[in-house]
Protein backbone atom coordinates (compact mmCIF):
# COMPACT_ATOMS: atom_id res chain seq x y z
CA UNK A 1 0.00 0.00 0.00
CA UNK A 2 2.69 2.29 1.11
CA UNK A 3 5.14 1.61 -1.67
CA UNK A 4 1.71 2.24 -4.51
CA UNK A 5 1.62 5.88 -2.55
CA UNK A 6 5.18 6.06 -3.12
CA UNK A 7 5.79 4.64 -6.97
CA UNK A 8 2.38 5.29 -8.02
CA UNK A 9 2.92 3.33 -11.12
CA UNK A 10 6.26 5.35 -12.08
CA UNK A 11 4.55 8.41 -11.87
CA UNK A 12 5.54 8.83 -8.13
CA UNK A 13 8.82 11.51 -9.26
CA UNK A 14 6.51 13.50 -11.07
CA UNK A 15 3.49 13.95 -8.48
CA UNK A 16 5.84 14.00 -4.93
CA UNK A 17 8.18 16.43 -6.81
CA UNK A 18 4.55 18.93 -7.94
CA UNK A 19 3.48 18.47 -4.85
CA UNK A 20 6.50 18.75 -2.91
CA UNK A 21 7.51 22.30 -4.76
CA UNK A 22 3.99 23.87 -3.87
CA UNK A 23 4.35 23.19 -0.22
CA UNK A 24 7.90 24.47 -0.29
CA UNK A 25 6.70 27.88 -1.85
CA UNK A 26 4.22 27.76 0.72
CA UNK A 27 6.57 27.72 3.19
CA UNK A 28 9.16 29.82 1.72
CA UNK A 29 6.15 32.67 1.29
CA UNK A 30 5.23 32.22 4.70
CA UNK A 31 8.66 32.53 6.50
CA UNK A 32 9.05 35.96 4.41
CA UNK A 33 5.65 37.49 5.07
CA UNK A 34 6.00 36.43 8.68
CA UNK A 35 9.37 37.78 8.56
CA UNK A 36 8.44 41.32 7.31
CA UNK A 37 5.53 41.55 9.82
CA UNK A 38 7.87 40.79 12.55
CA UNK A 39 10.42 43.16 11.64
CA UNK A 40 8.06 45.84 11.27
CA UNK A 41 5.87 45.02 14.43
CA UNK A 42 9.40 45.36 16.16
CA UNK A 43 10.05 48.63 14.45
CA UNK A 44 6.86 50.34 15.25
CA UNK A 45 7.46 48.78 19.20
CA UNK A 46 10.63 50.41 19.50
CA UNK A 47 9.68 53.83 17.53
CA UNK A 48 7.04 53.81 20.29
CA UNK A 49 8.70 53.32 23.09
CA UNK A 50 11.15 56.43 22.02
CA UNK A 51 7.95 58.81 22.08
CA UNK A 52 7.59 61.29 24.83
CA UNK A 53 4.42 60.43 27.31
CA UNK A 54 2.11 63.28 25.60
CA UNK A 55 2.91 61.76 22.10
CA UNK A 56 1.89 58.35 23.09
CA UNK A 57 -1.48 59.48 24.11
CA UNK A 58 -2.23 61.46 21.00
CA UNK A 59 -1.17 57.81 19.15
CA UNK A 60 -3.26 55.95 21.35
CA UNK A 61 -6.27 58.54 20.72
CA UNK A 62 -6.11 57.25 16.96
CA UNK A 63 -8.32 54.04 16.27
CA UNK A 64 -5.54 52.73 13.87
CA UNK A 65 -3.08 53.20 16.88
CA UNK A 66 -5.06 51.39 19.63
CA UNK A 67 -5.50 49.02 17.06
CA UNK A 68 -1.73 48.18 15.84
CA UNK A 69 -0.66 48.23 19.82
CA UNK A 70 -3.18 45.64 20.91
CA UNK A 71 -2.11 43.79 17.86
CA UNK A 72 1.21 43.85 18.92
CA UNK A 73 0.35 42.53 22.32
CA UNK A 74 -1.85 39.73 21.41
CA UNK A 75 -1.14 38.50 17.66
CA UNK A 76 0.79 35.44 17.67
CA UNK A 77 1.05 34.69 13.84
CA UNK B 1 -17.23 57.60 -1.46
CA UNK B 2 -16.51 53.97 -0.25
CA UNK B 3 -16.25 55.43 3.45
CA UNK B 4 -17.21 52.10 4.82
CA UNK B 5 -13.74 51.38 3.72
CA UNK B 6 -12.01 52.77 6.86
CA UNK B 7 -8.76 51.72 7.71
CA UNK B 8 -8.71 51.12 11.83
CA UNK B 9 -11.76 48.75 10.81
CA UNK B 10 -10.36 46.82 8.42
CA UNK B 11 -7.25 46.56 10.22
CA UNK B 12 -9.31 45.28 13.75
CA UNK B 13 -10.23 42.37 11.25
CA UNK B 14 -7.39 42.02 9.18
CA UNK B 15 -5.32 41.71 12.58
CA UNK B 16 -7.22 38.77 14.20
CA UNK B 17 -8.43 36.95 11.47
CA UNK B 18 -5.23 35.52 10.50
CA UNK B 19 -4.89 32.91 13.37
CA UNK B 20 -8.22 31.45 12.03
CA UNK B 21 -7.49 31.37 9.07
CA UNK B 22 -4.41 29.66 9.75
CA UNK B 23 -6.27 27.13 11.49
CA UNK B 24 -8.57 26.31 8.89
CA UNK B 25 -6.24 26.42 6.33
CA UNK B 26 -4.23 23.23 7.92
CA UNK B 27 -7.54 21.47 8.05
CA UNK B 28 -8.67 22.08 4.67
CA UNK B 29 -5.32 21.30 3.70
CA UNK B 30 -4.99 18.39 5.44
CA UNK B 31 -7.87 16.59 4.20
CA UNK B 32 -7.93 17.77 0.57
CA UNK B 33 -4.22 16.10 0.27
CA UNK B 34 -5.62 12.80 1.39
CA UNK B 35 -8.41 13.08 -1.17
CA UNK B 36 -5.83 14.34 -3.81
CA UNK B 37 -3.21 11.43 -3.00
CA UNK B 38 -4.88 8.52 -1.63
CA UNK B 39 -8.56 8.41 -1.68
CA UNK B 40 -8.86 10.01 -5.23
CA UNK B 41 -8.88 7.03 -8.58
CA UNK B 42 -5.77 7.37 -11.08
CA UNK B 43 -7.36 8.46 -14.61
CA UNK B 44 -7.64 6.04 -17.31
CA UNK B 45 -5.13 7.47 -19.72
CA UNK B 46 -2.80 9.87 -17.40
CA UNK B 47 -2.86 7.26 -14.67
CA UNK B 48 -1.29 8.51 -11.43
CA UNK B 49 -0.02 11.82 -13.17
CA UNK B 50 -3.63 12.80 -13.01
CA UNK B 51 -2.94 13.61 -9.60
CA UNK B 52 -0.60 17.30 -10.62
CA UNK B 53 -4.06 18.41 -11.45
CA UNK B 54 -4.63 18.96 -8.04
CA UNK B 55 -2.27 21.43 -7.33
CA UNK B 56 -1.96 22.88 -10.91
CA UNK B 57 -5.16 23.76 -11.41
CA UNK B 58 -5.91 25.74 -8.43
CA UNK B 59 -2.67 27.76 -8.30
CA UNK B 60 -3.75 28.81 -12.11
CA UNK B 61 -7.33 29.41 -10.82
CA UNK B 62 -6.15 31.73 -7.64
CA UNK B 63 -2.99 33.26 -9.88
CA UNK B 64 -6.05 34.70 -12.43
CA UNK B 65 -8.45 35.51 -9.65
CA UNK B 66 -5.75 37.52 -7.51
CA UNK B 67 -4.64 39.06 -10.87
CA UNK B 68 -8.14 40.36 -12.16
CA UNK B 69 -9.34 41.50 -8.34
CA UNK B 70 -5.95 43.78 -8.20
CA UNK B 71 -6.87 45.14 -11.73
CA UNK B 72 -10.28 45.91 -10.75
CA UNK B 73 -9.13 46.96 -7.59
CA UNK B 74 -6.53 49.24 -9.44
CA UNK B 75 -9.35 50.72 -11.83
CA UNK B 76 -10.74 51.88 -8.63
CA UNK B 77 -8.03 53.25 -7.15
CA UNK B 78 -7.60 55.75 -10.15
CA UNK B 79 -10.77 56.59 -9.99
CA UNK B 80 -11.67 56.91 -7.01
CA UNK B 81 -8.51 57.84 -5.18
CA UNK B 82 -8.97 55.46 -2.59
CA UNK B 83 -5.70 54.65 -1.16
CA UNK B 84 -7.19 51.19 0.67
CA UNK B 85 -7.50 49.64 -2.47
CA UNK B 86 -3.87 49.97 -3.49
CA UNK B 87 -2.86 48.44 0.37
CA UNK B 88 -5.15 45.84 -0.59
CA UNK B 89 -3.86 45.13 -4.20
CA UNK B 90 -0.05 45.43 -3.20
CA UNK B 91 -0.79 43.23 0.05
CA UNK B 92 -2.47 40.33 -2.59
CA UNK B 93 0.64 40.81 -5.23
CA UNK B 94 2.90 38.26 -3.59
CA UNK B 95 1.06 35.38 -3.46
CA UNK B 96 -0.56 35.73 -6.63
CA UNK B 97 2.63 35.44 -8.05
CA UNK B 98 3.68 32.78 -5.53
CA UNK B 99 0.58 30.58 -7.15
CA UNK B 100 1.47 31.59 -11.21
CA UNK B 101 4.92 29.82 -10.23
CA UNK B 102 3.47 27.04 -8.89
CA UNK B 103 1.46 26.75 -11.99
CA UNK B 104 3.69 27.24 -14.44
CA UNK B 105 6.36 24.41 -12.65
CA UNK B 106 3.76 22.19 -11.66
CA UNK B 107 2.59 22.26 -15.50
CA UNK B 108 6.17 21.82 -16.47
CA UNK B 109 6.35 18.46 -14.18
CA UNK B 110 2.90 17.07 -15.62
CA UNK B 111 4.03 18.10 -19.08
CA UNK B 112 6.55 15.34 -19.25
CA UNK B 113 4.72 12.28 -18.86
CA UNK B 114 2.01 13.75 -20.48
CA UNK B 115 2.95 15.33 -23.50
CA UNK B 116 6.13 14.33 -23.70
CA UNK B 117 8.35 17.74 -22.99
CA UNK B 118 8.76 19.85 -20.12
CA UNK B 119 8.06 22.81 -21.90
CA UNK B 120 5.88 23.97 -25.13
CA UNK B 121 5.14 27.65 -26.73
CA UNK B 122 1.32 26.51 -26.11
CA UNK B 123 -0.89 29.40 -26.11
CA UNK B 124 -1.73 29.06 -22.45
CA UNK B 125 1.31 28.36 -21.38
CA UNK B 126 2.49 31.91 -22.81
CA UNK B 127 0.07 33.79 -21.61
CA UNK B 128 0.46 32.13 -17.97
CA UNK B 129 3.76 32.99 -18.48
CA UNK B 130 2.93 36.98 -19.54
CA UNK B 131 0.81 37.14 -16.50
CA UNK B 132 3.85 35.84 -14.64
CA UNK B 133 5.84 38.81 -15.98
CA UNK B 134 3.18 40.87 -15.44
CA UNK B 135 3.42 39.80 -11.57
CA UNK B 136 7.38 40.48 -11.26
CA UNK B 137 7.16 43.92 -12.93
CA UNK B 138 4.20 44.63 -10.07
CA UNK B 139 6.00 43.34 -7.72
CA UNK B 140 9.30 45.44 -8.11
CA UNK B 141 7.77 48.54 -9.33
CA UNK B 142 6.53 48.74 -5.34
CA UNK B 143 9.90 47.84 -4.51
CA UNK B 144 11.62 50.12 -6.96
CA UNK B 145 9.81 53.28 -6.99
CA UNK B 146 10.65 55.27 -4.04
CA UNK B 147 7.79 57.79 -3.86
CA UNK B 148 4.44 56.18 -3.17
CA UNK B 149 1.95 58.21 -5.06
CA UNK B 150 3.94 57.46 -8.43
CA UNK B 151 4.48 53.99 -7.68
CA UNK B 152 0.64 53.62 -6.88
CA UNK B 153 -0.06 54.92 -10.46
CA UNK B 154 2.74 53.36 -11.78
CA UNK B 155 1.65 49.82 -10.78
CA UNK B 156 -2.28 50.77 -11.22
CA UNK B 157 -1.26 50.91 -15.19
CA UNK B 158 0.75 47.52 -14.98
CA UNK B 159 -2.22 45.69 -13.01
CA UNK B 160 -4.71 47.20 -15.59
CA UNK B 161 -2.79 46.46 -18.71
CA UNK B 162 -2.49 42.72 -17.51
CA UNK B 163 -5.97 42.89 -17.31
CA UNK B 164 -6.07 42.37 -21.05
CA UNK B 165 -4.02 39.20 -20.77
CA UNK B 166 -6.93 37.58 -18.15
CA UNK B 167 -9.58 36.99 -21.07
CA UNK B 168 -6.74 35.54 -23.19
CA UNK B 169 -5.53 32.80 -20.86
CA UNK B 170 -9.38 32.44 -19.72
CA UNK B 171 -10.23 31.76 -23.71
CA UNK B 172 -6.27 30.52 -25.23
CA UNK B 173 -7.59 26.86 -25.14
CA UNK B 174 -10.34 27.63 -27.47
CA UNK B 175 -9.76 30.60 -29.87
CA UNK B 176 -6.01 28.48 -30.84
CA UNK B 177 -5.26 25.00 -31.17
CA UNK B 178 -3.05 24.41 -28.38
CA UNK B 179 -1.76 21.13 -25.86
CA UNK B 180 -4.19 22.23 -23.63
CA UNK B 181 -7.47 20.55 -22.99
CA UNK B 182 -11.04 22.54 -22.82
CA UNK B 183 -12.28 23.39 -19.35
CA UNK B 184 -13.79 20.81 -17.64
CA UNK B 185 -15.71 22.48 -15.09
CA UNK B 186 -18.10 25.57 -15.93
CA UNK B 187 -20.11 27.91 -14.12
CA UNK B 188 -22.92 27.89 -16.01
CA UNK B 189 -22.70 24.15 -17.63
CA UNK B 190 -22.26 20.37 -16.34
CA UNK B 191 -18.61 19.82 -15.10
CA UNK B 192 -17.24 16.57 -17.14
CA UNK B 193 -15.28 15.39 -14.13
CA UNK B 194 -16.35 12.83 -12.33
CA UNK B 195 -16.95 13.66 -8.55
CA UNK B 196 -14.11 11.22 -7.38
CA UNK B 197 -12.00 13.82 -9.15
CA UNK B 198 -14.07 17.04 -8.43
CA UNK B 199 -14.18 16.25 -4.57
CA UNK B 200 -10.38 16.63 -4.26
CA UNK B 201 -10.12 19.66 -6.64
CA UNK B 202 -12.66 21.80 -5.15
CA UNK B 203 -10.89 21.35 -1.55
CA UNK B 204 -7.24 21.93 -3.06
CA UNK B 205 -9.11 25.29 -4.38
CA UNK B 206 -10.32 25.85 -0.95
CA UNK B 207 -7.05 25.10 1.02
CA UNK B 208 -4.81 26.87 -1.91
CA UNK B 209 -7.60 30.21 -1.53
CA UNK B 210 -7.21 29.54 2.37
CA UNK B 211 -3.22 30.01 1.96
CA UNK B 212 -3.77 33.41 0.08
CA UNK B 213 -5.86 34.77 2.61
CA UNK B 214 -3.90 34.23 5.30
CA UNK B 215 -1.08 35.84 2.71
CA UNK B 216 -3.09 38.82 2.35
CA UNK B 217 -3.98 39.17 5.78
CA UNK B 218 -0.10 38.88 6.85
CA UNK B 219 0.71 41.30 4.14
CA UNK B 220 -1.96 44.04 4.41
CA UNK B 221 -1.31 44.06 8.49
CA UNK B 222 2.38 44.87 7.52
CA UNK B 223 1.58 47.60 5.16
CA UNK B 224 -0.59 49.03 7.79
CA UNK B 225 2.02 49.08 10.53
CA UNK B 226 4.48 50.17 8.09
CA UNK B 227 2.14 53.20 7.45
CA UNK B 228 1.76 53.54 11.15
CA UNK B 229 5.43 53.45 11.54
CA UNK B 230 5.78 56.55 9.28
CA UNK B 231 2.96 58.30 10.95
CA UNK B 232 4.65 57.99 14.16
CA UNK B 233 7.68 60.34 13.11
CA UNK B 234 5.09 62.95 12.50
CA UNK B 235 3.56 63.04 15.74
Amino acid sequence: MMQEILLMEGYGSYVWSAFSFTLISFVILYAIVKFQYVKEKKRFNAKFQKLTYNEKELAKGQPTYREVLSNIASSKI
Amino acid sequence: MFSFIDSSKIFSITSKAPKYVFFIFIIVLFIGLIEALVLSPKDYIQSHSVRIMYVHVPSAWISVGIFSIIGILSFGSIIFKNKNFSIISKSLAPSGLVFNIIALVTGSIWGKPTWGTWWAWDSRITSMAILCLFYLIYVLAWRIIEDKNRANQVTSLIAILGLINIPIIKFSVEWWSTLHQPSSIKLLEDSTIHSSMLIPLILMTAAFALFSLLIFLMKYNTEMIKIKNKGLDRL
